[in-house]
C-alpha cells in the first residue's frame, strides 16, 4: 500500500531534477540538495530521496529558512521523499 | 533582507571535535548565512592541508567503543601505544559506513560556499606552524578581526 501511494505521488508531481541522497547522513542530504538547487531556475522542482530519518525535520526547516517551497514530504518503505520548488 | 550571520570559534583539533564547526558552518551557508570561523589553538589542525585527525578514548569515558569496551576495558589500557590510531581508524570507517561526510569533504563544502576561515596568527607563531602547511584561501588575523564580524552576527558559538 505504501509503495502504491508512493507511485501515485511520483506521478502526481512532475520534477525538473532528481537527487538520490540514499545512504547519506546529516548534513549531506541538505548540503548536496542545496547545491543542486543552486543550479536550477526559479519555479523548477527538485525531487530528493533520502534514507536519513532526521532529514524530515531538516528539509522542513531548510525550506522555511530559505524560502523554497516544500511541496511534498512523505515516507514510504524507509525512504523519505521530498519535492522542493525553488523560490 | 540582509543575510543572517554566524560566527564560530574552533578551538579543538581532534576528529570528533572537527565535526561541529564544519557541519554548522556548511549548513548555515546552505541556509543563506554569511559565515566565519576563527581557528585558534588546537583548532588550527583543522586547517592543515594534510588532515590527520585522531580521536582518543583516553580520558573520554563517554566514547562508545566496540564490543562494549567502554564498560569493561580498563582506562589505563586506552593508553597503550597504537590505541589512538586503532580507535581513530575504527571511527573513520564507521563514519564512512554510515554515510557521514569526512572532515575534508565538509571543509571543502564550506570553502565552496564562501565560509570565511581565519587562522589565529598568534597561535601560528606560538607553535611555529608554517602557512605552507595550511590550505589556501584562508586569512591570518587576531581577535579584533573576529569581533569585527562577530559583533554584528546573529549567532556566535565557541566550540
Amino acid at each position: 500500500m505504501a509503495h502504491r501511494s508512493q507511485e501515485i505521488l511520483c506521478k502526481m508531481i512532475e520534477y525538473t531534477e532528481k537527487f538520490d541522497a540514499t545512504g547519506l547522513n546529516c548534513p549531506l542530504p541538505i548540503l548536496r540538495s542545496k547545491k543542486v538547487l543552486t543550479g536550477m531556475n526559479s519555479g523548477e522542482i527538485l525531487y530528493v530521496i533520502s534514507t536519513d530519518s532526521g532529514s524530515v525535520k531538516d528539509f522542513d526547516a531548510f525550506c522555511k529558512q530559505t524560502g523554497n517551497e516544500l511541496l511534498e514530504s512523505s515516507e514510504a518503505e524507509g525512504k523519505y521523499h521530498y519535492y522542493i520548488k525553488k523560490v | 533582507m540582509s543575510a543572517k550571520k554566524l560566527a564560530l570559534i574552533a578551538t579543538k583539533g581532534t576528529l570528533d571535535w572537527a565535526y561541529p564547526p564544519f557541519i554548522l558552518a556548511s549548513t548555515a551557508a546552505a541556509l543563506g548565512y554569511e559565515t566565519q570561523i576563527f581557528f585558534t589553538f588546537y583548532g588550527l589542525q583543522l586547517l592543515k592541508k594534510d588532515l590527520n585527525l585522531k580521536v582518543s578514548p583516553l580520558g573520554n569515558p563517554a566514547m562508545p567503543m566496540p564490543m562494549g569496551m567502554d564498560k569493561w576495558f580498563p582506562t589505563l589500557g586506552t593508553a597503550i601505544p597504537g590505541m589512538e590510531s586503532i580507535m581513530s581508524g575504527m571511527m573513520k570507517s564507521k563514519m564512512k559506513s554510515k554515510g557521514v561526510a569526512s572532515v575534508a569533504e565538509l571543509r571543502e563544502m564550506c570553502l565552496e560556499s564562501d565560509v570565511k576561515m581565519i587562522a589565529c596568527q598568534m597561535t601560528v607563531d606560538l607553535f611555529d606552524m608554517k602557512p605552507d602547511d595550511f590550505i589556501d584561501g584562508i586569512d591570518y588575523a587576531g581577535a579584533s578581526t573576529f569581533f569585527e564580524f562577530a559583533g554584528e552576527s546573529d549567532v556566535n558559538l565557541f566550540i
